[in-house]
């Protein structure tokens, strides 16, 4: 094992392989995860974030285990990275029992309780008040948690992110709001749905912090959410980031190519800021990490995301009469 | 029991849970320094400060999401819609957050939250501010929905609903705000949610009614009396869950129904009711259902339209003596 230093960022070997296997497992999972909607497993609609796994790890790896997360339809990334089992999110993905959700969720509303994972939610822009209220629901009860809400550029134009800005703003809440930029809202690149399509600036028109980062990149994601989360538990001051990142797939599986709204040589150009492979090398080059680290990683998460599979191709079918519970919450 | 108005009794029903409960809060436009639209939250920041009354901007979805995220982490929201018809621009909250989060959690996240303040129609409101809102809402699972008639009713449906560990839409009527009533003041009064209440007790026809139909139903039912026509009316009190035992119960007795409410006939509530009692009980039937409301048109400002727009005290009777055969139909 080697032990070096990352020395321009201060990442230890430590970090380095837990940044790197999150960031893996994220990607291994979803093309299993499309290998298995291939084969019918998985129905309905299913978002990759490969591409964007940057994002999510880099800004779970500063969070304490009990801060919140919460996001939007294409979030088993983020789900993963908060620490759910990747056998239970399969099985979510399956549509069985054994799901985080028990099959009645799916791909775009998973939920982890035990991780304070606040969900995926589906309607786009609609959990930014909700990250909010969660926000004022720590502050009211004066505790020592924040959130984080993810969500696309594509959220940006819509009444409810500005609505959200506001009131975090004005009511001081302990909220970091990540847009992940990837450019396209499904096949809507954002120089036609913004008038300002730096995101970042509209932090300042609410008087908060609002700051663009290189969302290819695992430690300028941390280091600026780091920065971020910090000022939202010490001065309940909340902060609005733009990761500028880019999904490799297209917006679902129902859109695999991507290639009606964008040329294949961008496509193949973005390919080469591959967020894995540029953190890889420079644990590799910086002696954080060794090949044999890198292999070793590679083998656990082709393992685990194997028995992910197995395990959700082993769980039941949810039982009939599930259709009918969980609908209202009765006494205990 | 003191005797109060309605809006008396909600404002006690808002502290007395403030009170027993921390976790309880109201937020909404005016809710606070204005002390609410309707006055409704009268005092209740000067009591609870403003961490527990939040004045917000005007931006329902946003405060209305608001509530629902708090309500995720535990907290018990009361969210007030300065009217109803604003609720309209929180519905995606309200139908796609609020109602939808315990099931499609696979019941880890139960969103306690009230959503209340005025709707059906005012006076002279003209289309935007005057409507019967509920049929919004009760088609949805996952939502409780609550029309509460009386002082009483207001303050009893409201605690339960504060208690109740879901979203529950309660929807009152600024033109009932004013009515006064016996109210019990004992903090433990409650009225459990999804229980029908029978008004008026009777022999000839079961009048289903709610809100101001009610007490036009009321109205009428002293003149139908001596016209040889014995009135049973029953207030559902909460249209979802809806109480149908009582109401059966009620029809098996009558043989007859007229359902009256004031919104738009189309798939209204008197559709919903009129299918389960001939689901329910049509052998018991003595006559077809008739259902009284609202034309199927938005609300007009002008008096004389807006009055023709609800059902009147002559249309209601009409169509109780059509039932009863004694009108000559």
């Amino acid at each position: 094992m080697a032990q070096g230093t990352l020395a321009t960022s201060g990442v230890d070997t430590g970090l380095a392989r837990h940044l790197l296997s999150q960031m893996v497992l994220i990607r291994r999972f979803e093309e299993k995860a499309a290998e298995n909607y291939a084969l019918g497993k998985i129905g309905g609609f299913l978002h990759l974030y490969i591409g964007q796994e940057a994002v999510a790890v880099g800004a779970t790896s500063v969070l304490q285990p009990d801060d919140y997360a919460i996001s939007h339809y294409r979030e088993h990334g983020h789900c993963l990275a908060k620490g759910s089992d990747p056998r239970r999110v399969m099985a979510e993905l399956f549509g069985r029992r054994d799901g985080l959700s028990h099959g009645k969720g799916g791909s775009m509303h998973l939920f982890d309780k035990s991780t304070n994972f606040l969900g995926g939610h589906a309607i786009v822009g609609a959990h930014l008040p909700l990250a909010a209220g969660v926000a004022f629901g720590i502050k009211y009860e004066g505790r020592d948690r924040v959130i984080v809400c993810y969500f696309g550029e594509g959220a940006v134009p819509q009444g409810e992110f500005h609505e959200s800005m506001n009131l975090a703003a004005l009511w001081r809440l302990p909220v970091i709001y990540i847009c992940e930029n990837n450019r396209y809202a499904m096949g809507t690149p954002v120089e036609r749905a913004l008038a300002e399509p730096n995101i970042w600036r509209f932090a300042q028109t609410y008087g908060i912090p609002g700051e663009a980062v290189d969302g290819m990149d695992v430690l300028a994601v941390r280091e600026v959410v780091g920065r971020a989360v910090a000022r939202a538990r010490r001065d309940h001051e909340p902060t609005l980031v733009e990761a500028r990142t880019y999904r490799f797939r297209g917006h679902s599986m129902r859109d695999p190519a991507g290639a009606i709204y964008r040329t294949r040589d961008e496509v193949e150009r973005e390919k080469l800021r591959d967020p894995i492979v540029l953190f890889r090398q420079r644990c590799l080059t910086e002696g954080a990490l060794t090949e044999a680290d890198v292999k070793a990683i590679e083998k656990d998460v082709n393992d685990l995301v194997d028995e992910a599979v197995a395990f959700a191709d082993a769980s039941p079918e949810p039982p009939l009469e599930w259709l009918l519970t969980d609908i209202y919450k009765t006494e205990d | 029991m003191a005797v109060m108005t309605y809006r008396e009794a909600l404002n006690m029903a808002l502290r007395e849970e403030m009170q027993r409960d921390p976790r309880v809060f109201v937020i909404g436009e005016e809710v606070g320094l204005y002390e609410g639209a309707y006055k409704v939250t009268q005092g209740l920041l000067k009591e609870f400060g403003p961490q527990r009354v939040v004045d917000t901007p005007i931006c329902e979805s946003g405060f209305t999401g608001v509530g629902i995220g708090a309500a995720m982490i535990g907290l018990r929201p009361v969210v007030e819609m300065m009217t109803f018809n604003f609720a309209i621009l929180a519905l995606d909250q309200i139908i796609n957050s609020a109602a939808k989060m315990y099931y499609m959690s696979g019941g880890q996240f139960n969103i306690p939250i009230v959503i209340r303040g005025p709707g059906g129609p005012a006076h002279q409101l003209a289309a935007q501010h005057s409507q019967s809102m509920e049929s919004y809402f009760y088609h949805v699972p996952g939502l409780k929905v609550v029309r509460p008639s009386t002082p009483a009713d207001a303050k009893g449906l409201l605690k339960s609903a504060i208690r109740d560990d879901n979203p529950v839409v309660f929807i009152e009527s600024e033109t009932l705000y004013a009515v006064k009533g016996e109210v019990p003041e004992d903090p433990g009064f409650t009225i459990p949610l999804g229980q029908a209440i029978v008004r008026m007790e009777g022999r000839d026809v079961t009048v289903v009614a709610y809100m101001g139909m009610m007490y036009r139903v009321m109205e009428m039912a002293e003149m139908l009396e001596r016209e040889g026509i014995s009135i049973e009316l029953v207030d559902p009190r909460t249209l979802r869950p809806m109480d149908t035992a009582t109401i059966i119960n009620s029809v098996r007795k009558t043989h007859r129904a007229v359902i009256v409410e004031a919104g738009a006939g189309f798939a209204g509530m008197g559709s919903e009711i009129a299918a389960f009692i001939t689901e329910q009980a049509f052998d018991d039937l003595d006559a077809p259902v008739e259902r009284v409301t609202g034309a199927n048109a938005p609300m007009p400002y002008a008096r004389n339209l807006e009055q023709a727009k609800t059902p009147s005290n002559q249309k209601i009777a009409d169509a109780i003596r059509k039932v009863c055969y004694m009108n000559g139909g």
